[in-house]
């Protein structure tokens, strides 16, 4: 078995939180990533759901380093990359790439698209065989853009055409492992569809991989190969897309899951939900034992003192006391 | 017997690059008690509709024509071109609204309690102390909990499902016949959109209300809709009952947006159906069909036909499409 692209062992981001005013002291810890592990494999696709404030953003870019982890281990290709510098991270940087959620600030309106594409190359010195101009326009052509594109601004393009621009841009290099950043989720549903298939298009062509973030369990469970479950800054649950979407085993996931809206009527005013009391708790003050407790229609009064350990459930790993 | 009934609604904005057609000939009739979910992509006119017999779209630079009349106690009213203090006794009482995003809605600088008493107050010359009583009444009937001193809180003080409960309670306070929720849940989370959804049901049995549902989603359509209309570039293109639309839609558009969705239900790896183009520019787009561009339909007919705008036609009982496949076919 070869060993994983990725490697991410007991991650953990902490932010301060100052309390009102400007010269306040620290008020308290928002702990927005919580001892997170996982691995992905080459030309995988993880996808990583959970509701907003679960950290799901925050571990993300943290693996980029574009935020510093606050302790645990991040492996790229078997290189320990959680205490490199900016400097030392950016011949890496070819290799991992983001998409960002909203095409509309990640584009710098006075750039024409040429330039911001091209941008990759001159930050990292290299030089495309053809010329950059031919490059890019080819990456233009390649997300279904076309060459023409390349002097325009990003202002005369719809917001699923600048998503393209996005994704030509963090392709340019070739990377092998790309962060998506709830890509779709400002995408209308037949925009939507579109942007979901390039993905997947260029994915399987350049053997990349994914770390695939996003809210919306239906867009994730099309794209995705394994799925892991984020509950204020933990893994809850990660498994295979097809088992965790037939049988999930933690309380929350099967709650997540019932939660989703079915588009036919006839299923979906039939099926049994469970709603939910409540909402998420403070990241600053976690619950004890299980961070999920609080909420849990099954919790003991183990669940509020122990918190449970990622274990093997049949296919899937779960962080649960009972699970299903 | 309809609650309301816009005829040949259009709504023009003038803007820099030319004149947007935002809304083109819109006509509805909404029923009592009943759940109409109006959907659509953006620019689709779904929201811009129903702002703008509402009164709150900016008079200076757009154009109103049309009809919208709503059965109030004093008979019918048409709320297009009324008089801005009329229609401020009518909205907040007779048709109350809810918006996507409670954080903007909800004025930051005022208690909640604030804000729902001056809310009764507007429609109702009684003592502020019954006004309280009424918001207390209400925060408790949408699940606030404690709901005597949630009344000093400010706006900030809650998370998006509890201001989202606060902004219910405030369009109930007057026991309004119509509310217009748009986009009431695309701002939460799933598992708090499924309590927001589960909760506007209970009331609009309660309150006997009529909803017209503005949603992107149709799973939420699918969920609470008891009709739904289909809008494409500022016109309706089809409308039939929830189960008839899903199981048999008829335009083109509508059955590519239907096949477009990502269902959980449908297990994974499938390719996503998506629909080719991009949605049409509301300043350029002409007579003719608004789908046109984007229609795979397109060649069955003789070519040109699709250069003009079809009526919309009633296809089967209460089923109505706007497409030239179904010209004729009808009954």
């Amino acid at each position: 078995m070869n060993s994983p692209l990725l490697e991410v062992t007991d991650l953990t981001k902490f932010f301060p939180v100052s309390g009102p005013g400007i010269f306040s002291r620290e008020r308290g810890i928002n702990k927005a990533v919580n001892g997170l592990s996982f691995t992905l494999n080459k030309g995988e696709t993880l996808g990583l759901v959970g509701e907003s404030g679960c950290g799901k953003s925050t571990a993300g870019r943290t693996i980029l380093k574009l935020y510093d982890p606050t302790s645990g281990s991040i492996k790229f290709e078997g290189e320990e990359i959680s205490g490199y510098s900016n400097q030392k991270m950016k011949p890496l940087r070819t290799k991992m790439q983001m998409i960002f959620q909203d095409p509309q600030s990640s584009l710098n309106p006075r750039q024409s698209v040429g330039a911001i594409i091209a941008a990759s190359f001159e930050v990292h010195g290299i030089k495309p065989e053809g010329g950059v101009k031919r490059s890019v326009q080819e990456l233009l052509e390649r997300v279904g853009l076309s060459a023409e594109h390349y002097d325009r601004y990003p202002h005369e393009f719809s917001g699923g055409q600048r998503q393209r621009i996005g994704i030509a841009r963090s392709l340019a290099l070739r990377p092998k492992f790309i962060v998506c950043d709830e890509p779709v989720s400002a995408l209308d549903v037949s925009i939507q569809a579109q942007v979901v298939n390039l993905l997947t298009d260029i994915r399987d062509d350049f053997g990349m991989s994914y770390l695939f973030i996003a809210h919306d369990l239906s867009v994730v469970q099309h794209i995705s190969d394994r799925v892991g479950v984020m509950y204020l800054g933990k893994m809850m649950e990660i498994a295979p897309t097809e088992s965790i979407y037939s049988s999930p085993h933690h309380p929350y996931t099967k709650a997540l899951l019932s939660a989703v809206p079915i588009p036919d009527p006839v299923l979906e005013r039939k099926r049994e939900q469970i709603v939910l009391q409540g909402d998420l708790p403070s990241p600053m003050n976690p619950p004890s034992g299980c961070v999920f407790s609080g909420r849990c229609w099954k919790a003991t009064t183990k669940c509020f003192e122990v918190e449970p350990k990622l274990t093997k459930v049949g296919k899937a790993e779960v962080a649960c006391h009972f699970p299903e | 017997m309809s609650l309301l009934s816009v005829r040949d609604l259009r709504v023009e904005f003038k803007t820099p690059d030319g004149i947007v057609k935002a809304v083109a000939g819109v006509s509805f009739e909404l029923k009592q008690g009943e759940t109409l979910a109006i959907v659509g992509e953006s620019g689709s006119g779904k929201s811009v509709s129903n702002l703008a017999y509402m009164g709150l779209l900016p008079q200076s630079k757009t154009t109103i024509t049309g009809s919208v009349i709503l059965e109030t106690e004093d008979g019918p009213v048409d709320l297009i071109g009324l008089a801005p203090e009329k229609l401020r006794a009518i909205r907040g009482k007779d048709i109350a609204m809810i918006f996507q995003d409670p954080m903007s809605a909800l004025h930051p600088y005022y208690t909640i309690g604030d804000q729902l008493i001056e809310a009764h107050q507007v429609h109702n010359d009684v003592d502020k102390k019954v006004s309280a009583d009424r918001a207390i009444e209400l925060l408790t009937l949408v699940g606030v909990s404690n709901p005597a001193e949630r009344l000093h809180s400010y706006p900030h003080q809650f998370s998006g499902g509890m201001r989202q409960r606060v902004m219910i309670a405030m369009a109930l306070m007057n026991n309004p016949k119509v509310l217009i929720a748009d986009e009431p849940t695309t701002a939460l989370d799933v598992t708090v959109q499924a309590q927001i959804l589960r909760l506007l049901r209970d009331i609009q049995d309660q309150f006997e209300m009529a909803v017209i549902l503005i949603t992107h989603d149709l799973g939420v359509v699918a969920g609470a809709a008891d009709r739904v209309n289909v809008m494409y570039g500022g016109r309706l293109v089809e409308s039939a009952e929830v189960g008839e639309l899903f199981k048999d839609p008829l335009m083109p558009y509508t059955v590519g947006l239907l096949d477009s969705i990502p269902r959980m239900d449908k297990g994974h790896g499938n390719r996503l159906k998506a629909i080719p183009g991009q949605p049409p520019s509301l300043i350029t787009l002409g007579d003719g069909c608004a789908f046109a561009a984007r229609c795979s339909r397109k060649a069955e007919l003789p070519e040109g036909t699709c250069e003009t705008s079809p009526d919309l036609i009633a296809v089967k009982k209460e089923h109505l499409v706007r497409c030239h496949l179904y010209v004729g076919k009808g009954k």
